[in-house]
């Protein structure tokens, strides 16, 4: 249709340009990477100054730049200009950005000694909440977190006249910033295991298995507790919680991955496909991840029964392969290097484990359901647009069917866009959940007398 | 170049299907003939080789979607269904030989066929309406152009204060450019809404900048030396300049396409509840076709989504050997007006009616209402208004079609609620507003207990 050019701009020529207060948060972020530029190279000045001008001038850049975007606009105008703009349109800058992204993952997992500047940056503050020197790991936690921070305020106003989009962006801020940062470095503080509460396996499944469970039981303090912790949320936490709300609980109210997906990759939710082809693809490979994450756990249970006679090192290089090609080059490089490319849910789609266990619940065992209002759906495809999971949302709601699937997080964004007020997330009983509203309004359909039978009234439900 | 995506050979030709129009009225036929019978279907569009939403074009023009973006099936969808698409414009019907001629010369024979060519924007023979830059909204080509003539312009002005009035607007509004918005009516949409929802609406056009300008209607169009618009005159007397004039003060059926033919028109094709025209063999759904002997309250001509949806379901039937009757059932529609989305169920008058009683409720920021119509007589619920709040229509349907009682409808009240989580509900606000009002027969709203609630 639009024969416009964006591949350069960053917010496409809709109402209002970027105004001063942009300009001047563009030139702050600026600023602020070449600080970081500076403490990477080992500029030499103290890392306390590098942390708060670097990362600081990024953040408050960003917030001015991106703030007064989305507070102009109401509620209906928030996601115009989308498809003009090559940053959210796979256009030049979103492929610098993704090969930047997936870059610094190459060298985050690969290569971190080349980080070391950056890394040291973050000291003081690896000091004050953990009592050691930061390494890789702490960088990058702080900088994931930061993005979650600075991202969710942005969703925040985005999503100000939405209130189930409030408190959800409200928890997944919490979740990142006090359970997978905060009490993670304090634990280390306190000479306690360096675990996430937040995490369980199969996404985390380190945390069953054998060398995992002994690390925690030798570590003494807290470490038995959470084994106990890890158990029970994995077996029963998991199943009870996503019964009731299906895996939104989760995916998309407490995960971590999930929260950078909701905040910091929420301007790239239009690029998952909704192609049947690449719905066939994700069951192929989550289920595929699903079942090899249990055989590796399996494996390294007997082989830990057996006390090594079984398998000797086989089971141990199975799960180191699941962590080279999984935990790494999925979950990091591609699943948010790619996230300009591919939208910000491709690990959460193809590849989460745990993403597996709760869609099958919520499939067949949970009281949730994306309800369908009856036969108001215009068919204008906003909502499998902005499906970060790539569902083809629209497919169920034109023919008045409930969205039951696997893969639904339950972000409540179909429901946000939608012009008709048509879909909502909803829990209820199981029974009939599958097909809610299926009719765009009921007919009496008269059949007339034919072959010798006399005329005849019955309802036709038209169905879609 | 026509694209056809299923060959079509081999087969009685009186089997043949023969669809003009790919909107959805025509589409939900195809579909729903070819999941009742095995008969070779072929859809003839001249404006697109695929279905797309129509109502979404100005999500397009918006930067919300793409044109990709707007289609319900995927391009393969149709060969897997043997539905065989013709991009084309029909320029003869030759009835008694059942045979379509293109406009490439190329022929179609047809064993039935249907017509759904949909509407086309009114124009009322206002000097200056065919001068460049000025347009209605109906179709992609509609869009194309107003992508043409609106690029670098900083003013526009809009003709008629209906629904697609007001997209307009809204997309202009949304690429920056300053719109002038003339209707007619004393209030905006006046002949449908009532006063209270009416004056909401206004406050909000306004509300975004939008210089609405009631009971004033269009007297010419003024042209620039290069035959293009470059502003309006009122019926006031004021010249508004502009570089684009949008067009909408209603649509009218379609129907081109059987002029010189034997097929019997009015407004529309005549066609009887079966969808049945003059002729046999052809039928005309969607908003080109005009019921003969509309019911009581049912408009002749039908220019919503669902209906031509329904419209498309029944004729299917019809045409494979299962005759069905329409009958339309409870009136519903939704629109959005920017930010405040609207729903209606069963009839809400733009004027009460003398056997009728009205209870309107407003939220004091003045973006949401609910009105719930019910009879003087015997409390029976005859329709409702919804501006800002979202409500179940399963529930609403059932309530106005049953002639629920409004103690029943007021006492079961949030069972309609569809808000989403967390958003406030207003339902025991509207129940005080009519106690209130009825000291005699106050209604008792039962409630749930805590753990009733979250297991229901």
């Amino acid at each position: 249709m639009s024969d416009r050019d964006g591949s350069l701009q960053l917010t496409g020529t809709m109402s209002g340009d970027t105004g001063g207060m942009g300009k001047a948060g563009i030139a702050a972020v600026a600023a602020g990477l070449l600080v970081m530029l500076g403490a990477a190279c080992g500029g030499g000045i103290s890392p306390m100054l590098f942390m708060l001008a670097g990362p600081g001038l990024i953040v408050a850049g960003a917030l001015a730049y991106i703030l007064p975007h989305h507070l102009r606009r109401s509620a209906s105008a928030q996601n115009n200009g989308v498809m003009f703009s090559g940053a959210t349109t796979r256009g030049a800058i979103a492929w610098g950005l993704g090969v930047a992204i997936t870059g610094f993952y190459v060298l985050l997992y690969w290569w971190p000694q080349t980080l070391a500047g950056l890394i040291r940056m973050f000291d003081p503050l690896s000091m004050r909440l953990r009592g050691i020197p930061a390494d890789h790991w702490f960088m990058y936690g702080a900088f994931y977190t930061l993005a979650v921070l600075v991202m969710g305020a942005r969703a925040l106003l985005k999503y100000r006249h939405n209130r189930y989009q409030i408190i959800r962006t409200l928890s997944v801020i919490f979740f990142q910033l006090v359970f997978a940062f905060l009490i993670p470095a304090t634990l280390q503080l306190f000479k306690q295991p360096e675990f996430y509460f937040t995490y369980f396996w199969p996404l985390k499944p380190y945390y069953l298995f054998p060398d995992g469970v002994k690390s925690l039981e030798m570590a003494g303090g807290l470490g038995p507790f959470m084994i106990r912790w890890a158990v029970m949320m994995t077996f029963v936490a998991t199943p009870v919680l996503t019964y009731f709300f299906g895996k939104r609980w989760y995916c998309s109210w407490v995960c971590g991955c999930g929260g950078l997906a909701e905040t910091a990759g929420d301007p790239y939710r239009q690029l998952a496909s909704t192609s049947l082809r690449s719905w066939k693809i994700e069951r192929w490979m989550i289920y595929s991840v699903l079942l090899f994450i249990t055989i590796t756990t399996a494996l390294l249970w007997i082989n830990s029964a057996a006390q090594g006679a079984l398998l000797g090192g086989a089971s141990r290089g199975f799960a180191d392969v699941y962590g080279f090609l999984i935990g790494g080059i999925f979950s990091g490089v591609v699943g948010v290097g790619f996230y300009p490319i591919m939208g910000a849910r491709v690990w959460c789609r193809f590849g989460c484990p745990m993403a597996a266990v709760l869609g099958i619940i919520q499939k067949y065992y949970s009281r949730f359901r994306i309800t369908t209002n009856g036969g108001q759906c215009i068919s204008c495809g906003n909502c499998s647009t902005y499906c970060e999971m790539g569902i083809d949302v629209r497919w169920y709601a034109q023919r008045g069917e409930n969205i039951i699937r696997a893969s639904c997080v339950g972000c409540g964004v179909c429901a946000n866009v939608c012009p008709r007020g048509v879909l909502s997330l909803e829990n209820g009983p199981m029974e009939g959940r599958y097909n809610g509203a299926q009719f765009v309004g009921t007919a009496e359909v008269i059949i007339p007398a034919l072959n010798g039978e006399p005329e005849r009234t019955r309802q036709l439900r038209y169905i879609d | 170049m026509p694209t056809v995506s299923a060959s079509i050979t081999d087969f009685d030709i009186m089997d043949h299907v023969v669809i003009i129009g790919n909107g959805v009225a025509g589409i939900t036929a195809a579909r729903h003939i070819r999941k009742l019978s095995d008969r070779p279907i072929t859809v003839i569009s001249a404006e697109t080789d695929h279905f797309f939403s129509r109502t979404a074009l100005m999500y397009i023009y918006m930067g919300q979607l793409t044109y990709e973006g707007t289609k319900p099936y995927e391009d393969d969808f149709w060969p897997k269904n043997r539905i065989a698409l013709v991009r084309g414009r029909v320029e003869r019907l030759e009835t008694e030989r059942r045979r379509l001629t293109l406009g490439d010369g190329s022929e179609i024979e047809y064993g039935s066929l249907i017509i759904a060519t949909g509407s086309r924007p009114n124009m009322f023979g206002w000097p200056g309406e065919t001068l460049e830059g000025v347009q209605g909204l109906y179709s992609i080509q509609d869009l194309e152009s107003m992508e043409r003539w609106t690029a670098g312009i900083t003013r526009a002005v809009v003709v008629g204060g209906g629904l697609i009035g007001i997209e307009m607007a809204e997309m202009l509004y949304a690429r920056g450019i300053g719109v002038t918005f003339l209707v007619r009516e004393r209030n905006y949409w006046d002949t449908i809404l009532p006063p209270e929802e009416s004056l909401m609406v206004e406050r909000h056009i306004r509300s975004h900048g939008i210089d609405l300008r009631t009971a004033t209607e269009l007297r010419e169009i003024l042209s620039d030396a290069e035959g293009r618009a470059r502003a309006v005159v009122t019926t006031r007397g004021e010249e508004i300049p502009c570089g684009f004039v949008g067009l909408t003060v209603g649509v009218s059926p379609n129907i081109g396409v059987v002029s010189g033919s034997a097929v019997e028109c009015n407004r529309g094709v005549l066609v009887d509840e079966y969808f049945r025209t003059s002729i046999p063999g052809v039928y005309a759904i969607g908003d080109c076709a005009e019921f003969r002997d509309p019911r009581a309250d049912h408009p002749a001509i039908e220019q919503l989504w669902y209906t031509a949806k329904m419209h498309g379901e029944t004729v299917a039937r019809t045409i494979c050997g299962i005759p069905a009757r329409y009958a339309r059932g409870v009136w519903f529609n939704s629109a959005k007006f920017f930010d405040i989305e609207y729903q209606t169920y069963g009839y809400v008058w733009s004027r009460l009616r003398e056997t009728e009683e009205t209870l309107y409720w407003e939220h004091p920021d003045g973006r949401k209402a609910i009105r719930i119509n019910y009879s003087k007589m015997d409390g029976r619920l005859l329709g409702m208004n919804l501006l800002g709040i979202r409500y179940r229509q399963d529930v609403c349907r059932k309530w106005v079609e049953e002639g629920a009682d409004i103690g029943t409808v007021l006492g079961n009240l949030s069972e309609a609620n569809f808000d989403p989580e967390f958003h406030r509900r207003y339902e025991a606000e509207v129940v005080r507003l009519y106690n209130e009002r009825n000291p005699g027969g106050a209604v008792v709203v039962k409630r749930k207990g805590m753990l009733a609630r979250f297991f229901s």
